[in-house]
């Protein structure tokens, strides 16, 4: 390194050194963008992939004696983190199918949508509660808000499609717990209907707000060889 | 301090060029797979459940 000698070159030094930090700073930055909308994408990329055929080898056998009602409909101990079902938003798109995941910690949710543990399962009375990734991570709740009434939101699980019909969309505080109750919004009392309630962050890039999505089970049906849901055919 | 680093590469240009690309990809790698993954369980816009919020100033978990 040069040793600066007079005041001119000492100056002349600082002012490049602190120009050459403040260049490096803004590139880190940039990156770190880089980073969160796309690397983070590819992770989850990945991840879907795996949890996606975990869950078809899960599903596939060994095969279970024949479930009757939804309610019998069992997430059979399931650890956090693992595929528990595929969710799909057949309106916004042929490929928004992805795993949901048991649990909602920030390792759980960077592999996929999760399930809020102790909420409801899949079709049963009560509230099924899934957050996913707005902006992040594969963003699979990116575009929730364009989902309106009367869109189906199918759910399949290794014995059933449920399709579940939106009743509508609110934005919320992020302590709207009451979001969670099995009657929303109505802690202590007993569930009657079969909901099912989509989180994500709002407005996309923030966490001012959350973005909820509410939808009523309008049918059950029970999967076999060739049973598509009407939400789903013409995939 | 970046010519302070060129200057003390060793090697002839090809070689210097070729030792600043390893230097460059290991910066990023740092980056990409230890700093900004610990940033960003910091920050809070990915945060997209509903829950009690932690008292100000404490991470979220």
């Amino acid at each position: 390194m040069t040793v600066p000698v007079s005041a001119g070159n000492r100056l002349r030094w600082l002012l490049r050194g602190l120009g050459q930090l403040l260049i490096t700073a803004g590139v880190v930055v940039l990156l770190f963008c880089v980073y969160e909308l796309k690397v983070t994408n590819l992770y989850t990329e990945q991840q879907q992939k795996t949890l996606d055929t975990q869950l078809a080898r899960e599903w596939a056998t060994p095969p279970l004696p024949p479930v009757r009602k939804p309610d019998q409909v069992r997430l059979a101990a399931f650890d956090d983190g693992a595929g528990i079902a595929r969710i799909y938003l057949p309106t916004l798109g042929r490929d928004q199918v992805h795993v949901v995941v048991e649990g909602v910690t920030h390792e759980d949710l960077k592999k996929g949508p999760g399930h809020y543990p102790g909420t409801a399962v899949p079709g049963a009375v009560g509230n099924m509660v899934v957050s996913g990734h707005r902006t992040t991570y594969g963003a699979p709740f990116n575009r929730l808000d364009e989902l309106r009434p009367g869109d189906a939101v199918v759910i399949e699980t290794r014995t059933f499609f449920f399709t579940y019909r939106v009743t509508g969309t609110t934005i919320v505080s992020p302590d709207a717990l009451g979001e969670t109750d099995p009657v929303p919004n109505h802690p202590g009392q007993v569930a009657t209907q079969r909901l099912l309630t989509l989180t994500t962050c709002n407005p996309k890039y923030s966490a001012r707000t959350r973005l909820v999505v509410r939808a009523l089970l309008e049918v059950p049906l029970a999967k076999g060889k060739g049973v598509v849901p009407p939400a789903l055919q013409g995939r | 301090m970046y010519a302070w680093i060129w200057r003390h590469l060793p090697g002839p240009l090809a070689v210097r060029l070729g030792e600043l690309l390893v230097l460059l990809a290991a910066a990023v790698a740092l980056l990409f797979f230890v700093v900004f993954p610990r940033v960003e369980s910091l920050l809070p816009y990915s945060d997209v459940t509903v829950k009690q919020q932690p008292a100000a100033a404490s991470p979220s978990p």
